[in-house]
């Protein structure tokens, strides 16, 4: 009963490999998507989790229903998000900001209760979701599906490495599209619409027209978070798309600061990192007798890990309410 | 001419025709529910002269912008800027139109520095569409262009120092002028100022009333919403008075104090006396 007991080395490469892994990229790009979104255009999205759930069947479906070729198949993933996009956003984008909100949270749910509904099954495999659309994507990976990748303690096996770097290369262009883009005068109008909406339609801007952009292009990228999720997880379960999810996405974004280009990255990582850094920790302290079993035992340790990082997010909204990227400065003007 | 002279032999009447109209509003109305808000049966506005429109609270002198400037749709009736009917098109494509306007409340876009407030003015940028966005080259030289004109402005309205700062750090007046300044950026016609004055020290109310003069002298139209009778005098060659929604008067600042119909609208109908703003103006000529 000693603390020399506990294995740091493998908590750590643990938590590397969590913080680097496909899953990481999926909560990434669906933040990146929501910091257009509210970062940017100060839409209020509580669905991110449908954008996503809606990349991921566009393109699992492309291969399972109508035997496209897999990059088609992303395409159509893409096509599916924009449709969802413009779905939520004809009817609410002219109606003040929370109407976009409180239709967002339903729509998610729609999607996930419609794809497992047995009226779909046909088509969408219901709750079993789709399980045979890999193949194509497998033939296209340059890694050996049961061979060994990484760099030194981190590693990852063929199969899961490609969806690591296929989804760290879209994270990248994704940012880069980002960057770009707010640095143009596009961007320039989608934050003047987040100040003040009126202003930039007295000024000559279709404000409307720019929110539906803003907002497909972040559906779009969440959408992309989707299929690295099915690349990763070689399956599409209508139930990993629940509505919790999107709040992950949130945290995450908070977490790295609101309207900043690297901020849902670094926030991904650290909130994987953290998850799995704590649950490894807390089952190597119940195992080793260091907490004992009538506190808690290794079963509780999935809830538990939650409640820190709570308690860290509530911390960092006292201590730094800007994220780790966000001004203060600029944070202090909404008191004004 | 001078305004004063183009404007000189007109009849001092609702709904007068004018020789030059920029903005010609025919039985334009609109109802909140069992409330007629605005009900304007005729208003011809003259290009290149300052208009002011005044009235009580409540006389619908806002809801009347908003309709004109498209915030706001009509029930009835229409409305024609420069040639073109200006009702059922929506805000911002009357303000491409050369229409741009200010809000009561100013509208400066806190979380922005200043200079990009102004950039933000520009209209018919090449940058502002998605797929051009991506490519800088097709959009920096537009952009070194208005950054110019933009840095122009602002050393004209004496908010140059503030090039950098975020707008959400300037003073109520600073916002003010930096929203009139704004406004230039898209290269109006007729810019229509909300209470351009509210809430404004006298020593800035000077400077904003230069700023304001200073449109008129470089052919911009100028019709304005203003409470306070000291800067409808000042400024305006032409005063619109509302009431309950109707225009009730026509006429140069001088001769709108003596107007019956108007001392009413302020006063009540059984006060007999010419209003107070006009004491001292007897024999003076408008500016």
């Amino acid at each position: 009963m000693t603390f020399a007991a506990i294995d740091w080395g493998f908590i750590l490469t643990q938590s590397v490999t969590q913080a680097l892994d496909f899953n990481a990229v999926v909560y990434a790009l669906a933040a990146i998507g929501l910091n257009i979104h509210f970062g940017y255009a100060g839409l209020l999205n509580f669905g991110q989790v449908g954008f996503v759930a809606m990349g991921a069947y566009g393109m699992g479906l492309s291969i399972t229903l109508w035997e496209l070729n897999p990059f088609l198949a992303v395409v159509v993933g893409m096509i599916f998000a924009a449709i969802f996009a413009l779905i939520l956003g004809l009817p609410t984008l002219r109606l003040r900001s929370d109407y976009l909100a409180i239709v967002t949270i339903a729509a998610a749910e729609i999607v996930r209760l419609i794809a497992r509904s047995t009226v779909m099954r046909p088509i969408t495999r219901g709750a079993e979701g789709l399980n045979e659309f890999i193949g194509p994507f497998r033939d296209l990976s340059p890694f050996e599906a049961s061979a060994v990748y990484g760099i030194g303690p981190i590693e990852w096996r063929g199969s899961q490495f490609f969806a690591v770097v296929v989804g760290w290369a879209l994270v990248a262009l994704s940012l880069l599209l980002v960057a770009q883009l707010m640095r143009s005068p596009w961007g320039r109008v989608v934050k003047a619409i987040r100040e003040d909406e009126d202003a930039a339609r007295a000024l000559g801007k279709n404000a409307y027209w720019y929110k539906l952009q803003a907002l497909i292009l972040g559906g779009v990228i969440g959408g992309l978070g989707g299929m690295v999720q099915a690349l990763g997880n070689a399956t599409v379960q209508p139930d990993f798309f629940v509505a919790p999810l999107t709040f992950f996405f949130w945290l995450v974004l908070i977490l790295g600061g609101v309207g900043k280009v690297w901020a849902p990255v670094f926030g991904a990582v650290v909130y994987w990192f953290m998850i799995t850094f704590i649950q490894n920790t807390g089952r190597q302290l119940v195992d080793e007798g260091l907490i004992p079993t009538s506190i808690m035992d290794t079963s509780q340790i999935d809830q538990i890990r939650f409640w820190i990082v709570g308690a860290a997010l509530a911390l960092l909204m006292v201590f730094r309410p800007q994220g780790f990227f966000g001004s203060k400065e600029e944070m202090a003007l909404d008191a004004r | 001419m001078t305004p004063a002279e183009q404007l000189a032999d007109i009849a001092h009447e609702p709904g007068v025709s004018k020789p030059d109209p920029i903005l010609v509003v025919d039985e334009v109305s609109r109802a909140f529910g069992g409330l007629k808000a605005v009900d304007v049966d005729h208003l011809e506005v003259q290009r290149g002269v300052i208009t002011a429109l005044i009235g009580p609270n409540g006389a619908g002198k806002t809801t009347f912008f908003n309709l004109l400037t498209g915030f706001d749709q009509p029930d009835t009736g229409r409305a024609v800027f420069d040639g073109e009917v200006a009702s059922g098109k929506s805000s911002h494509e009357l303000a491409r139109k050369g229409m741009v306007r200010t809000f009561q409340l100013t509208k400066a876009l806190t979380k922005l520095p200043v200079i990009e407030n102004m950039k933000l003015g520009a209209t018919h940028q090449k940058g502002e569409h998605f797929f051009t966005a991506l490519l800088s080259p097709l959009w920096n030289a537009q952009e070194r262009e208005i950054e110019k004109r933009a840095d122009a402005l602002l050393e004209r309205f004496k908010l140059d120092h503030m090039r950098d700062e975020y707008a959400g750090t300037m003073s109520g007046g600073q916002r003010k002028l930096l929203e009139m300044a704004r406004s230039l950026m898209a290269d109006p016609t007729l810019v229509m100022l909300d209470e351009p004055m509210a809430g404004v020290n006298p020593a800035l109310t000077q400077s904003l009333l230069e700023h304001v003069k200073s449109l008129r002298d470089e052919g911009i139209t100028v019709m304005f919403v203003e409470h306070d009778m000291d800067v409808v005098r000042d400024i305006s060659d032409w005063v619109v008075v509302m009431a309950e929604g109707r225009i009730i008067a026509e006429g140069p600042p001088d001769s709108i104090g003596k107007n019956q119909q108007v001392i009413d609208a302020y006063l009540g109908s059984h006060h007999d006396s010419a209003l107070d703003l006009d004491a001292d103006l007897s024999g003076q000529e408008p500016a």
